[in-house]
């Protein structure tokens, strides 16, 4: 399962075209993801804050095209774990990661970063336009990346992926911060959709929404799993519950179960994930 | 007696409302009076030859201070050129890369040079630029103002870059820009407005300063072509009429004084009010 | 599979990292934020340099001797520092209360719009250019020092030394009337922001024992913001050392030390001002830039308490007053 595809490992290295239009099951690259069953791996991860170790020996699969979701309780960890995919936690100081996690098979840590975090895109909890244009934030990732094709057209399908263009195709001039809360919300993953990552992180994205616009995310999230890989944290059980293929409980830095979603969340193997899911803590 | 202390407490606690009402509308008055005198007095003297031209020798009336107001544009502009990349870029330094030895070095040094007096600036630049060009220049002038913008420029530069919040900066890293790209195409673009502030207040500032250009630029009765000359300048000017014993000069220190004022002023209220609030960091 | 993460410190790393600009960007930005160390080094190194002929030749007997002589070159540093120190202490005590008060009333009493607009005019005020007050200190405080304030002054007091001698208009007091107005708003500035941040608990405890507002101000805010406004109060005093062109223009220009407030005198900075160009001689030049050294070093010492000061009430909040 992680054994490397050399064509694929060439492919990162030189990073995969931007833009060019993708069937269902396939990479960027082109190469058939239903052999791929797995594109992300995290193996024996140990991550310090410091001399303080947020995560113990963590080890987590990620399926290809499917919605991976991370429970837990608040500041168990999975924020964390989520971050060092993109390698995220680089940003930070003091912090230290032990372990392995491959793309592809690849190691991302000898990957250059910025190219990992083409393909691996981040949405956050809280809504983070840029200070520019609907137009200019969704151009924004394809610009810093030298993107050669007709920007009109890539904005414009990114803001499609997002189920947004209906609503802006007539304010893509204006500020985005003129757009609610729910909007940019949805432009942020135009954004991170525009250079066409092959895997989606995403933070507690609707934390900070209301009903409606949660469930147009949760909706648009079913709409991007044929194209794309998702890992999704969220601390709203039945969120997880409605969207993910399969779930991680995360306690305490420490990976407690792993299942697919409907097991989960019926006959969970550890008493502790019972009793998170039952609601008796966190 | 219990009656007597609350109503002594009382009429105290009504006249100290009132005294320092009273003291607060003295301080604001001056403002208004300073107006009001520059107007008067200023207002009467200003007329087309104030600005077009040059000043007439001693003992003569009219003449103007063309070769003034265009002096103070030129070294505002070298003052700009010279300090404030620095400021900028040094803000950015602090507010971004900054160590924190280095940087409280940093910060120390540039709250020194804000603290020293104007005047020593202006020897500081006689002996640096004066003394081995052997005479007056406005690139002298423009050194010692450009040296003096650095602070206000560099502290209303760091403070905006951090106000900008982590999250913009994490959105553009996670899309795969680096540190300097992000700082250029999504920190400064946001912290742009109380940048410039800064710059233009910065600017403002120096513009009516007088002791640094006393034996820098040093002040000229012709125009000043090129950068290697004395150069005169609106302050300076302001300062040399009114001393003198002619009551002509003196009604041109008094329209000078009005148009320095009046630029200073006009700068002060259109930066604060419309480009974001102003910094609070004012030279001291 | 790996045990360690592949070093992020190995050379090629750093290579990499160098291509993207980054390291580059450190750089340069850091090259402009060293150089105004090194512009501040410079000038410390000028001023030391520059007045070693007049430090060799006087010694510390130039912080003490009364004579200004260029002609026979005998230099001293007195009377400067006299004029200096009375002109700047009868500013502040001017200028303190007045600006204390101002600075309550728009801190606690005043309604906040009301407070913020009136700070806006002070902020104004502390722009306006010190050459303007100079301007208005000739042709309006120094014929009114001269027809009005003076004579009343002598007529109630005129029999302390401190208001002996004739009057003029310039002098060392009409020079401490104009800095005082030139300090005021610094003062209020910082005493008010350092008053606005005095816990709003803190007046609620005292009006809720029945005090009146302005006992809630002067026995409980005051006491709180003490360190600050001592802070803005050190501020203001290095603004009024180093000023030079408002007093440059009413002071009189004359180097002695005199006990009357309506005598002219002399400062450090209007010294400077007045004689530099016409300096003639390597140690008269000296001399000057000597005089540069002291005024340096006191604004240096006060700004450097200041801030020490106005970092104390920060940081030490929780301190039982």
């Amino acid at each position: 399962m992680d054994a490397p595809f050399p064509l694929l490992s060439n492919s990162i290295s030189s990073g995969t075209a931007v833009g060019k239009s993708r069937a269902e099951g396939q990479t960027g690259s082109g190469l058939d993801t239903k052999s791929m069953p797995l594109r992300m791996k995290v193996s024996q991860l140990n991550f310090y804050y410091g001399k303080v170790r947020a995560l113990h020996d963590v080890s987590l699969d990620v399926a290809t095209n499917r919605v991976t979701a991370l429970i837990g309780p608040s500041g168990c960890g999975k924020s964390t774990l989520l971050r060092t995919l993109n390698r995220m936690h680089e940003t930070i100081r003091h912090t230290r990661m032990e372990g392995e996690i491959t793309l592809d098979g690849v190691n991302i840590l000898t990957l250059d970063v910025t190219k990992l975090r083409r393909m691996v895109g981040m949405v956050f909890q809280k809504p983070n336009p840029f200070p520019k244009s609907v137009y200019d934030n969704v151009a924004y990732g394809l610009r810093i990346n030298g993107y050669s094709g007709r920007l009109d057209d890539a904005v414009e399908k990114s803001l499609r992926r997002a189920a947004l263009w209906d609503e802006v195709k007539d304010q893509l001039r204006k500020s985005a911060y003129a757009l609610s809360g729910g909007q940019q919300q949805r432009l942020c993953i135009a954004r991170a959709l525009a250079v066409d990552p092959e895997v989606l992180l995403l933070d507690e994205p609707c934390s900070a929404l209301d009903p409606v616009n949660t469930a147009k995310i949760e909706e648009l999230l079913f709409e991007l799993k044929p194209t794309c890989t998702l890992v999704i944290v969220t601390h709203n059980m039945q969120q997880a519950a409605r969207v993910s293929d399969s779930t991680a409980f995360i306690l305490n830095g420490e990976l407690i179960e792993t299942s697919p979603t409907g097991m989960m969340f019926t006959t969970p193997s550890d008493p502790r994930t019972e009793a998170y899911i039952t609601g008796r803590f966190g | 007696m219990k009656g007597f202390r609350l109503i002594w407490r009382k009429s105290v606690n009504m006249v100290m409302l009132t005294l320092t009402g009273v003291a607060a509308f003295a301080v604001v008055s001056v403002l208004f009076l300073i107006l009001g005198y520059l107007v008067y007095y200023g207002g009467r003297s200003l007329n087309w030859n104030f600005f077009t031209q040059l000043p007439k020798p001693v003992g003569e009336t009219g003449g103007g201070m063309a070769n003034a107001i265009v002096g103070s544009a030129k070294l505002l502009f070298l003052a700009a050129v010279i300090g404030l990349p620095i400021g900028l870029l040094g803000g950015v330094y602090l507010a971004e890369f900054g160590g924190k030895t280095f940087g409280f070095v940093v910060r120390y040094t540039t709250d020194l040079l804000n603290g020293v007096p104007s005047i020593i600036m202006g020897i500081f630049a006689y002996s640096l630029v004066v003394v081995p060009m052997r005479h007056f220049s406005t690139l002298a002038g423009g050194v010692a103002l450009g040296i003096m913008t650095i602070p206000i420029s560099l502290r209303s530069t760091e403070e905006f870059l951090r106000a900008v919040p982590v999250s913009l900066r994490e959105g553009a890293m996670a899309l795969g820009s680096n540190r300097w790209k992000t700082i250029a195409t999504v920190v400064l673009p946001a912290a742009r407005g109380g940048i410039i502030t800064g710059m233009l207040l910065a600017l403002a500032r120096v513009a009516g300063e007088t002791a640094p250009l006393l034996f820098t630029a040093f002040g000229n009765q012709f125009w000043s072509p090129g950068w290697n000359q004395p150069i005169s300048s609106l302050p300076v000017v302001i300062y040399t009429y009114a001393i003198s014993p002619y009551d002509d000069w003196h009604r041109q220190a008094w329209a000078a004084g009005l148009v320095l004022l009046g630029l200073v002023f006009v700068t002060n209220i259109v930066v604060r009010t419309f480009l974001m609030r102003g910094t609070s960091y004012e030279r001291s | 599979m790996a045990k360690r993460a592949p070093s992020s410190w190995s050379v090629r790393a750093y290579l990499r990292r160098l291509a993207t600009g980054d390291v580059v960007a450190h750089m340069v930005t850091l090259i402009f934020a060293a150089s105004i160390v090194l512009i501040a080094t410079l000038l410390v190194f000028q001023l030391w340099n520059n007045s070693a002929a007049s430090r060799q030749q006087f010694g510390w007997g130039f912080w003490t001797t009364q004579t200004w002589d260029p002609v026979f070159e005998h230099f001293g540093a007195l009377p400067f520092i006299y004029g200096t120190l009375v002109t700047s202490v009868l500013a502040l005590i001017i200028a303190v209360p007045l600006g204390l008060a101002a600075a309550i009333f728009l801190a606690e009493l005043s309604p906040r719009v009301i407070s913020d607009k009136v700070a806006f005019l002070i902020d104004l005020l502390a722009a306006v250019p010190s050459v303007i007050y100079g301007l208005l200190g000739i042709f309006v405080v120094v014929p009114l020092m001269r027809t009005t304030i003076g004579p009343a002054l002598k007529d109630a007091f005129g029999f302390l030394p401190l208001f002996s001698g004739p009057n003029y208009g310039v002098g060392f007091l009409t020079a401490g009337i104009i800095l005082s107005i030139m300090v005021v708003p610094f003062i209020i500035s910082v005493s008010r922001e350092i008053l606005l941040t005095v816990p709003r608990e803190q007046r609620e405890a005292a009006l809720a024992l029945g005090a009146t507002r302005w006992e809630s101000t002067w026995k409980v805010v005051i006491p709180w913001a003490r360190t600050g406004i001592t802070g803005s109060i050190f501020l203001a005093l290095a603004r009024a050392l180093g000023e030079t062109m408002a007093v440059t223009m009413v002071i009189g220009n004359d180097p002695k030390i005199r006990d009357s407030l309506f005598a002219p005198g002399y400062t450090i900075a209007a010294v400077i001002a007045n004689e530099f160009t016409e300096a003639t001689g390597k140690l008269y030049l000296s001399a000057l830039i000597e005089l540069g050294l002291v005024l340096f070093l006191l604004t240096f010492i006060l700004n450097g308490m200041a801030r020490l000061l106005i970092l104390a009430t920060e940081t030490d909040r929780g301190r039982a007053s």
